[in-house]
This record gives structure tokens, C-alpha cells and sequence, in this order.
């Protein structure tokens, strides 16, 4: 059989995941120069600037963490805010100083309300505790499929904003929990980040990346090449609800409040646009549109009210992701990597 | 290799609703054969290829593969136990490369662990160095080296068939079912496939099963066919005595009276 026949022309090339060895030392030497960045931010501008910097590093740990499950799996799930809700209150109430939360938090059983844990533990059973969640309702939700999905997921986000807004004696209700300590600075966020994109970067440049997107691509083909679906899918939506959870720990100790609005419908629009925007499944494009959204929508704000038009950078966000998917429907990097970043953090050429 | 079946079914029977879609169907498949599964449309052909393969769970009858019951067994679980196969309209991973593809195929077998994959462990490189070399060689065999990095979507309909049984071939399958893989190609494209077929049938004794509509590709191809007919297999046997059969002939043509002569 001929092999090159009426190729179709097409713009969209494979998404590439087969790579070599290698690239730590390039992956090394990026993170310690952004680093180096962050700690020149810190030092030469303002604590505001330092803040939105963090708000930044957060905002793309989202949208690549949601690169996994909405990109690479093709789940179409607007969940993570529910997820991030969990996480703040699991680690706003293990932070929270002791003495406090006795009288502010009434229903908390006794041990707990004499705990008061430092960050980091918090944050990991921040995160344990939407994978709980996540696996629970994962088998049920997750044989739903495309809108119906994200309707279910959806439902999820006011589930949970039902429960805390309703569960006083543990949540503080509608008034939620203020004055958290401020544990999180940018370093934490840029961490964080850091640790988002190499595990997502690992998972979509492996055998269960491509076997994820097999999923999302045919379905009954991926189940029946020996791959089982059902068990992928769970395990994207845990790693989302786990990294979704943990970010919503960190962002309510960085403001330092966490409400049952705090995260909202809203929120899952704004990152699921930084995904369709970046391409779905691509981590460069989720980085890079995470980056300009933060920025563009920050740097609106000034702007909103001199002029008194409040909601204006919702329009232009809107206005941008409309000519995105008009003028490049699969996002601006499509499903893979760039070229160049491929090459760079793929080390040497394949044998 | 033990010396049961590779396939070996008995009494499948598929019904929706009142309707007997399949009824009663036998397949005793083994190591190095190559048989053939015809019938006229709406016969029930895809349907009792679908209960094989786990897609459509049996309404009953049971499946033993290779020895193992895995009656009611889920599409991945038959994959695994060594029964690949095609589809009727292609179905590839669009968006990933042809070695992507062929290496998705693989992953079952081969791919590392999520723990492994996660950490990096020494053996989440030696899995994907294994998947890489098996895919490539897969992509070698079926003649696409070339566009071993093409978009899967993007190839030619003959090369995508082609792309479709290198996957079904990466898992080293027991058994390959082809359903109607000669659909939509042209004559020297089945005429290539005839050969691609049973180069695989001989060179790694996979016992192949395949569903067809082109009569002369079956006759031309399988050593045994079996001829299905409002979902009942009316005959079964080498190519020459199923063609001779009376049954096979009026489930095809008619009878004589009915038929319309041509001027």
C-alpha cells in the first residue's frame, strides 16, 4: 500500500508525547531562573505587585491542573471551584488559631478545635480531602459525558456553596472565615506551580497520557486497545480535585478569607477560558493564557472604575476567547507543546 | 501456550427488545486460524463481532478465551486476555501521531505504572523505551515508517486501516477480528490488505476472524468460513463447500422464482 497518498492538508500536527530521556537540567535551569525573577519582583516592586504575582502562579497551577482532567482526558468539568472550596475551609479550619475557633466554630469536635497546624500539613490534607470527595462522586458523575458533565459538575459548585453557606457551626456560614493567617507569600504559590506543571508535564509525556487521550479521542477504541476508561478518568478527575483543592488552600491564605462565593461559577468560566484559550491539553498554552487573563483582567480593574463600567473585563476576557476560537479553534498551542519548548525540556535527540 | 481455543464461544445469543439479533452463534477460533464470518446485510455479522469483543453484553452464552471464562467480561478485560480488534468505520485516535497511536495499543502490555509514572522511577523509563521500540517496530511492519510522526487523522483512509491494525497488533493479541477491514478501500488497496493479513496470520500465527461483505476477499482469504443469516449461522465450512451450499445460496440470491432476470 502506497504510504503517502492524498495526505489531507491540515494544520494541526500530532500531539507528540513520545520523548526521550532527558531534559531535567533544562526543567532545572528554567525553574531557577523564574525564580530568580520572583525574588527580583519581590525585592524591586511594590507588595501589590508581589501579591498579583502570586494570584498569577496560582491562577496557572488551575488552569494546568485542569489541563489534565478537561484537556488530556477530555472530561469537561467545571468543578474545581467546588474543589478549591473544600480545600480552603479543610485547611482555613486546621489553620485557624485555636484559641479562636472554639467560640467562632461551635459544632467543631473538641480535638480539632484544639489543632492548629502549620501550612503545609494542611495543605496536603486540603488536598487529600478533595481527592476524597472527588473519588466518591468520580464513579457516578464521571458516566455522564461532555455537557452533561459539566451541568453535573456544575451542580456540584452550588452543592457545595449550599453546604457551606448552611453548615454554621463549622463553616461560620455566609460570613465564612476571616483574618486567616497569612501563611502563603509568592513562594509558596511559585512552588506550588512548579510542582502543578511537573506532574502534569510527567503524566501527559508518559504511556497514561497517551492512554488518557486515547480516551478522549475514541472512547470505545481506547477500551477496547486494553485500556480501561473508566479507571482513567477517576484518576484525572482525582489529580484535578487533589491540585484544585490544594490551590484553593493556598489562594484563601494568601487573601487571608475564605467564603462560600469566594470561589465560584465564575471562577470555573474564567479557567476553563484559560484552557480552551491556551488549547486544550496543551501546559504551555494553559500557562501562558493564565498569564495574560490574570494580567489583562488586573490590569482592567483601574480602568473599571474611573470609568465606572464595572464587569468590563469580563467582556474583553469574553471578547478574547471568542476570537481565539474563531480565529485558532484548537487553542493557541492545539494539544501539545510548542516546538521549541519540547525540544528544550526533551533533552537529547530520540535514537 | 496452552492448547485451548483461543476463542471459543458457544450459543451467543443477543436480543433488543423482541428482536433476535443474534441468535445462537458458535466460534471455535484457533491458534493460526484464519476464518472468515459472512452473511448478507442485517445478518447479524457486527452484532455477534460486538458480543465477542465485549462491546454488547450477551443477552447469554458464554465466552472462554484461551481456556478462561470471561463471559460478560468488560472490552478492555477481552483486550487484555488477548482479543484485538478493528472497526467497521475506522476508529483512531485522531489527534495523536501514527507511533502514538500504535503505542497506545502497546500500553496495556507495557505502560508503567501511575505511581511510576508520577515519581519517575527507573522503571517508568525502561516501560516507555519498551513502548517506543515495540510501537516503532509495529510502524515498521505495517509500512508507515515514514509517517511514523503524521497525525493519525490526516492519513489516507487505506493507511488509516492500516494504522488501526498496527494498534490492534501492538497489545500481541491471541486473536485479531477485523470487521469489514476491505470497507471503503480500492481494489489494489484490498488486494494489499489480502496479503497484509495473512502475512500476519503466518508470520506471527494470530488467529484471525474477519467480518466481511466482499465475498471474493473471504473466499480468496480464509481457509474456514462461517455464514450467518437473520442472526443464525446457516453454514460453515472451507470456502468451496459454503459457496456450493444451497442455504448460503438462497440466503444471498433469493430463490429463483423471486428474482428478477436481468436482459
Amino acid at each position: 500500500m502506497a504510504a503517502t497518498q492524498e495526505v489531507k492538508p491540515s494544520n494541526d500536527t500530532a500531539v507528540g508525547t513520545v520523548v526521550p530521556r532527558g531534559g531535567f537540567i533544562a526543567a532545572a535551569l528554567t525553574v531557577l531562573a523564574a525564580a530568580a525573577a520572583v525574588f527580583a519582583a519581590q525585592h524591586g516592586f511594590s507588595a501589590y505587585v508581589v501579591t498579583l504575582l502570586a494570584l498569577l502562579f496560582i491562577n496557572a497551577a488551575l488552569a494546568v491542573s485542569l489541563t489534565l482532567t478537561n484537556g488530556l482526558t477530555g472530561l469537561f468539568s467545571l468543578g474545581h471551584p467546588a474543589f478549591m472550596t473544600i480545600g480552603a475551609y479543610v485547611a482555613a479550619i486546621l489553620t485557624f488559631s485555636a484559641r479562636r475557633k472554639g467560640s467562632m466554630l461551635p459544632d467543631l469536635p473538641e480535638w480539632l478545635a484544639a489543632t492548629e497546624l502549620s501550612m503545609l500539613p494542611a495543605l496536603l490534607i486540603a488536598g487529600l480531602a478533595g481527592g476524597l470527595v472527588a473519588l466518591a462522586i468520580g464513579g457516578a458523575v464521571l458516566r455522564l459525558k461532555g455537557h452533561y458533565l459539566a451541568v453535573a459538575t456544575l451542580g456540584l459548585i452550588i452543592v457545595v456553596q449550599g453546604l457551606a453557606t448552611n453548615w454554621d457551626g463549622i463553616t461560620r456560614g455566609g460570613a465564612g472565615l476571616s483574618g486567616l493567617p497569612r501563611h502563603v507569600n509568592v513562594w509558596w504559590a511559585f512552588g506550588f506551580l512548579v510542582f502543578v506543571v511537573a506532574l502534569t508535564w510527567r503524566m501527559k509525556f508518559s504511556s497514561l497520557g497517551r492512554a488518557m487521550m486515547a480516551v478522549r479521542e475514541n472512547e470505545l477504541a481506547a477500551e477496547c486497545s486494553g485500556i480501561n476508561a473508566a479507571r482513567l478518568k477517576i484518576l484525572a478527575f482525582v489529580v484535578g480535585a487533589v491540585l484544585a483543592a490544594m490551590a484553593g488552600a493556598l489562594l484563601s491564605h494568601l487573601i487571608s478569607v475564605v467564603t462560600p462565593k469566594t470561589y465560584s461559577v465564575l471562577l470555573a468560566f474564567n479557567i476553563v477560558v484559560m484552557v480552551v484559550i491556551g488549547g486544550s491539553g496543551s501546559i504551555t498554552g494553559a500557562l501562558a493564557a493564565a498569564a495574560a487573563i490574570t494580567i489583562l483582567s488586573e490590569s482592567l480593574r483601574p480602568v473599571e472604575e474611573s470609568v465606572g463600567l464595572y464587569g468590563l473585563s469580563q467582556v474583553i476576557v469574553a471578547l478574547c476567547l471568542i476570537l481565539v476560537l474563531y480565529l485558532k479553534p484548537a487553542g493557541l498551542f492545539g494539544s501539545g507543546e510548542p516546538a521549541v519548548v519540547r525540544r528544550l525540556f526533551s533533552g537529547r535527540k530520540e535514537p | 501456550m496452552s492448547d485451548a481455543p483461543v476463542i471459543e464461544a458457544s450459543g451467543l445469543e443477543k436480543r433488543f427488545g423482541g428482536l433476535v439479533a443474534v441468535d445462537g452463534y458458535d466460534l471455535k477460533l484457533d491458534r493460526g486460524d484464519l476464518v472468515g464470518l459472512i452473511g448478507p446485510n442485517g445478518a447479524g455479522k457486527t452484532t455477534a463481532f460486538n458480543l465477542l469483543t465485549g462491546v454488547l453484553k450477551l443477552s447469554s452464552g458464554s465466552i472462554r478465551i484461551a481456556g478462561r471464562d470471561m463471559t460478560g467480561a468488560s472490552p478492555h478485560a477481552l483486550a487484555r486476555a488477548g482479543l484485538a480488534r478493528t472497526f467497521q468505520n475506522i476508529r483512531l485516535f485522531d489527534d495523536l501521531s501514527v507511533l502514538e497511536n500504535v503505542m497506545c495499543g502497546a500500553h496495556m502490555r507495557h505502560g508503567a505504572s501511575t505511581v511510576s509514572t508520577m515519581l519517575q522511577l527507573p522503571s517508568f523509563w525502561r516501560a516507555e523505551d519498551t513502548l517506543r521500540r515495540v510501537g516503532r517496530d509495529i510502524v515498521e511492519r505495517i509500512g508507515l515508517a515514514a509517517l511514523a510522526d503524521r497525525r493519525a487523522g490526516d492519513l489516507s483512509y487505506g493507511d488509516q486501516r492500516r494504522v488501526e491494525i498496527g494498534r490492534a497488533l501492538a497489545g500481541g493479541p491471541a486473536a485479531l477480528l477485523l470487521d469489514e477491514p476491505a470497507a471503503g478501500l480500492n481494489p489494489a488497496e484490498t488486494q494489499d490488505l489480502v496479503g497484509f493479513i495473512r502475512q500476519i496470520n503466518e508470520e506471527f500465527g494470530i488467529a484471525v476472524l474477519v467480518v466481511e461483505h466482499d465475498m471474493h476477499l473471504v473466499m480468496g482469504l480464509c481457509d474456514r468460513v462461517q455464514v450467518l443469516n437473520r442472526g443464525k449461522l446457516i453454514a460453515e465450512g472451507t470456502p468451496a463447500a459454503v459457496q456450493g451450499d444451497p442455504a448460503v445460496i438462497e440466503a444471498y440470491l433469493g430463490t429463483g422464482r423471486k428474482e428478477k432476470a436481468h436482459a
